[in-house]
């Protein structure tokens, strides 16, 4: 308990991303908590690479977490955009909504 | 390390507990309120790791722009946030057994892990001590993932042309000045010079 080994980080990650996949299924009519989720999804990740990065001491993980980092921010500026303009459209951000494409 | 250990317990306490409230919060500009302080929780645990170049930039990615742009968004809509929850009770027993499931096969599969005997990392590449943190990230970034980087820089671009594209939206009846028209004017399209006869007057065509 008093050493902090990787595990502990690792299980960080791990509840982290799983509250973000459970944020998914929970808020399913709310695009804006969807979009938190995943960048919730992305932190997880960072901290495994992060973590796997300093235990391992090899420093090509950290140079991947911002990789990863730069993907997160155009995934919601990008997400964010297509947000307000379906809202400008659509006059609402149900995702049941979402259906013009019948996909 | 006692205190290493309960910074590491208090920082990851505080990361779980506020991405709790992102997922339940009613309000959604609490849910971002909340994201903020689950990144700089993070960004606190990443320095403590020894990776501060990180979390900085973490502190300054998320936190700066990505959480702010959230909380732009989610204001400027005019949403019934109350009404999207509706479903929120109903898929909680599902979402709930799925989470549980997810986290005991992660749970399992840190805790029986552990490395070959004949374990090789996979890069050559070693942080070396007498260098920061940041130097040995750009000692690498610079040099064998100078590729990586740029491509990461065109996604940035190609995101920034796609927001601006998406959003962008051109207004009718709205006057803006064309230089170009401006410029462009001659003395003839402005002045006519007309001999006007005496007691017969001129007509101007308007």
């Amino acid at each position: 308990m008093i050493d902090i080994s990787l595990g502990h980080y690792l299980f960080l990650g791990a509840v982290i991303f799983t509250i973000g996949i459970v944020g998914i299924f929970l808020n399913r009519k709310n695009l804006i908590v969807i979009l938190m989720s995943i960048e919730l999804i992305l932190i997880s990740v960072n901290i495994n690479l992060v973590s796997f990065s300093v235990y391992l001491q090899d420093i090509v993980g950290q140079v991947f977490t911002m990789f990863v980092l730069t993907v997160a921010a155009g995934e919601a500026a990008i997400g964010l955009a297509i947000l307000v303009v379906f809202f400008r459209n659509k006059g609402s951000i149900h995702v049941e909504d979402i259906n013009t494409l019948k996909g | 390390m006692l205190a290493h250990a309960l910074i590491f317990y208090l920082f990851s306490f505080v990361a779980i507990i506020s991405s709790l409230a992102v997922i339940s919060s009613k309000n959604t500009v609490h849910a971002v309120f909340f994201l903020i302080l689950d990144f700089v929780s993070i960004s606190c645990l990443f320095i403590m790791m020894g990776a501060e170049y990180l979390g900085m930039l973490t502190l300054i990615v998320y936190v700066g722009a990505v959480a702010v742009l959230f909380l732009f968004v989610v204001m400027m809509l005019n949403v019934n946030f109350k009404e999207l929850r509706a479903g929120f009770l109903n898929y909680l027993p599902f979402g709930s057994l799925i989470g549980l499931v997810l986290l005991i096969e992660i749970g399992m599969m840190i805790g029986t892990w552990k490395y070959r005997d004949s374990f090789i990392k996979t890069s050559e590449i070693q942080i070396n001590n007498n260098l920061t943190n940041t130097e040995s990230i750009g000692n690498v970034l610079y040099t064998d993932y100078i590729h990586y980087f740029q491509i990461s820089g065109l996604i940035l671009l190609v995101a920034m042309i796609g927001a601006i594209l998406l959003t962008f939206r051109q207004k009718e009846n709205l006057k803006r000045q064309n230089i170009t028209k401006q410029v462009s004017r001659e003395r003839d399209d402005g002045v006519s010079l007309e001999d006007v006869e005496s007691f017969k007057g001129v007509k101007l065509n308007d």
